[in-house]
């Protein structure tokens, strides 16, 4: 009997204790450990998880290295990978959840841009900064009124081209290499879609081509042949989609069971293998841009490449991984800068920001810089074609 | 308009209310027996389509089959497949989640049956992908290629109809048929009939009542399950919560046609997949749920009994 109250009061001590560090993390355990926190908010479950799950390890990756090559002015890193499940909802949940960590220096993420929006600013209050390794709305960067941008997160970066390089990109490549000169565009009336589909239909139609039919689709839908149906009967040579893989795989699949056999064109929510996956042989010859240059073409890309796959992850790095590496290694670079041997995370935090401002390095993805808005300074952008099970690069440039 | 255009959305809107009707049948009969809406009854439909998908997997995902192998062993054996998981799914629900609260007031099972929703998503989402060799189900699930519907198209004149779409409209009359004879030809059928009418009654002439609603789920859940696969093979993939929007959309038109009766389920299901395809055809696409949505409520407004009219209507 007295044994039995004694485990259960041991047990009571050491769930008091996990709950004591629940709730004074950053000081107990800095003070001690002295543990440098970076997180990741992506979605880790649901449709768009192949994504996420390639950006938490990325950055997972950059930490690794980070801490075998002794850590930060006696700091060990570690990541705090939160789940979004690609809503604002959650992703601002999750922003507050890190906000309340004094020992977070820096958060990579979001994926979504209409996540992106709630939980910016929720980190700028604690001046933590946030460095996307895949948000492309322009408004994140440059403000509402494109033509004349004005900064409105001091503490957000990009490392990837927002929409309005990536849509006229695609417009160009349509126009140009294939000599397209009419295009149906179809989006999902997300913040990430209609804007990709806007900048690129603006474009498209700068360069001489004929935007045939501007459709929308519901996301809940699973259901496309009435709007493909539609598409069909304007007769365009190329579909351009605004959205992200769980609806533009049924899409291209529909449409060319009904026979609308022309190819399907979209942005990097497309470059995912997923894709082949969910619409089988019927992706076959569909285009999606993607940022950054094909892995294969730097060397510092392929470190990469093997450091992840020598890493044994349970998913591949997907569209963003390897930005996602970057992201993190701009907040540890940051970190560097900034961080003194008197400084406690948080005090740094303004500091790291600043510093963030003026990393220059070459990372997985090319050169990384940041100008006024917070956009990276080169920004390249590929063309991918889905042939077989795997996107083949087409066409790169400079944005 | 154009003729091809007409037919093709006509073709369209035909296979979408198949769909819908096929799902607003489980609706309405749960509903004329026990004046239960069963919100759970969306992910019966959900359980259909992943019960089939599991008797495909457990064959060894056959892929090189002939026409009629595939269409006369592999698809019966996976709507069979589904079919008892979404009857086994729904009589669970009904035994644990339902018949505890049949004498409670009338919020308590309905609250219920959302928390069996949620549940039924949940538990797709986190447990199917973890028995080995089956696909992750966090997100969506390619569906099997069904030789000779999968992919193929019957050009009459120039307007171009998928097999799939003749699979679903041909699933709909099928399952009218056997529904009918059913409930007006068998002995239980009858029974069901009376129960709907009224259950005090019915009990006190010797019909095992229990037994009849568990019936009456069973029925719904086959239609469904029936549904789930041609849903799978005419939109090609399936996710745990597909059932959701699609069960949303059944009960839309098991109540434009009147809840609680069955012909109404059909005929709401029909009426709700043409107009929602004309509404995308004639107006932007973006406003096709509106219109669908602004004519249930001009019906319920001017037929609150629904287009049919429903059968119990003076104890809802």
């Amino acid at each position: 009997m007295k044994r039995k109250s004694l485990i259960v009061g041991a047990a009571a001590l050491a769930l008091l204790a996990t709950m004591a560090g629940c709730g004074t993390r950053g000081e107990a355990s800095s003070a001690e450990e002295k543990i440098l926190t970076i997180g990741v908010i992506a979605p880790l479950t649901g449709d768009l998880s192949p994504f996420g799950k390639g950006i938490q390890y990325g950055a997972q990756l950059a930490v690794d290295q980070a801490n075998a090559a002794g850590g930060i002015a006696g700091y060990t890193l570690q990541l705090s990978p939160q789940d979004d499940q690609a809503t604002p909802d959650v992703g601002k949940n999750a922003a507050t959840l890190l906000a309340g960590d004094d020992t977070v220096i820096g958060v990579v993420g979001t994926m979504n841009s209409s996540v992106a929006q709630p939980v910016i600013p929720v980190l700028g209050a604690a001046n933590i900064p946030m460095v996307s390794p895949a948000n492309t709305s322009p408004a994140l960067t440059k403000g509402d009124d494109l033509t004349n941008p004005t900064r409105p997160n001091v503490n957000f970066f990009r490392l990837c081209a927002s929409d309005d390089k990536q849509g006229p990109f695609a417009a160009k490549y349509l126009y140009e290499n294939l000599g397209i000169k009419t295009v149906a565009t179809v989006h999902d009336k997300k913040v990430y879609g209609q804007g990709l589909v806007e900048q690129f239909s603006a474009a498209f139609e700068a360069l001489g081509g004929t935007v045939v039919a501007a459709e929308t689709i519901n996301p809940d839908d699973k259901d496309y042949n009435t709007v493909i149906t539609k598409l069909k009967a304007a007769n365009p040579e190329a579909i351009y989609y605004g959205g992200e893989v769980p609806q533009a795989a049924p899409l291209s699949s529909q449409a060319k069971a009904a026979g609308l056999t022309v190819p399907l064109m979209g942005g990097d929510g497309l470059y995912d293998t997923n894709y082949m996956e969910l619409a089988g042989a019927a992706a076959e010859g569909d285009l999606a841009t993607s940022v950054g240059a094909p892995t294969e073409t730097l060397t510092t890309a392929q470190e990469f490449r093997a450091a992840y796959e020598a890493a044994g992850f349970d998913s591949g790095w997907s569209a963003y991984g390897a930005y996602a590496y970057d992201s993190a290694n701009v907040i540890i670079a940051a970190a560097k800068e900034a961080l003194t041997e008197g400084t406690t995370p948080k005090d740094a935090r303004p500091a790291i920001i600043e510093a963030i401002g003026k990393v220059n390095f070459t990372g997985a993805t090319g050169s990384v810089s940041f100008d006024a808005l917070g956009d990276n300074n080169y920004l390249v952008l590929t063309v991918y074609k889905a042939e077989g099970p795997a996107w083949v690069a087409v066409e790169s440039g400079e944005a | 308009m154009d003729p091809t255009l007409f037919f093709e959305q006509v073709v369209n809107g035909l296979s979408l209310g198949s769909l819908y009707a096929l799902i607003a049948v489980g609706y309405t009969v749960v509903y004329g027996i026990i004046q239960l809406i069963n919100f759970a009854h969306g992910e019966i439909f959900m359980m259909g389509a992943f019960g089939a998908l599991t008797v495909y997997l457990v064959l060894g995902s056959p892929t090189d089959l002939s026409i009629p192998m595939a269409l006369c062993v592999l698809l019966p054996a996976m709507i069979l497949g589904g079919m008892v998981l979404a009857a086994g799914t729904a009589l669970i629900m009904e035994r644990f989640a339902y018949r505890p609260l049949r004498g409670a007031p009338r919020l308590a099972p309905l609250i219920s049956a959302i928390g069996v929703s949620v549940f039924l998503q949940e538990f797709m989402r986190l447990f199917y992908g973890r028995i080995p060799g089956f696909p992750d189900s966090k997100r969506g699930i390619a569906f099997p290629r069904i030789e000779g519907i999968t992919g193929n198209n019957i050009d009459i004149g120039s307007v171009s109809i998928k097999m799939s779409s003749i699979f679903t409209i041909a699933a709909l009359l099928i399952c009218t048929a056997a529904l009918w004879y059913y409930i007006n030809r068998t002995k239980t059928g009858r029974a069901m009939v009376a129960t709907s009418q009224d259950p005090d009654i019915a009990r006190l002439m010797g019909i095992d009542v229990d037994a009849v609603i568990m019936r009456a789920f069973v029925v719904g859940a086959a239609l469904a399950a029936i549904a789930g696969v041609a849903h799978g093979m005419y939109i090609g993939n399936i996710d745990f919560k597909m059932g959701f929007m699609a069960g949303l959309k059944a009960f839309t038109a098991a109540v434009l046609g009147g809840i609680g009766n069955i012909n109404g389920a059909l005929v709401g299901g029909l009426v709700l997949g043409m107009v929602e395809a004309f509404a995308a055809q004639l107006g932007p696409t973006a406003w096709k749920d509106v219109w669908a949505f602004v004519i249930l409520i001009l019906v319920l407004v001017f037929r609150p009994q629904g287009l049919v009219g429903a059968k119990v209507v003076n104890r809802a």
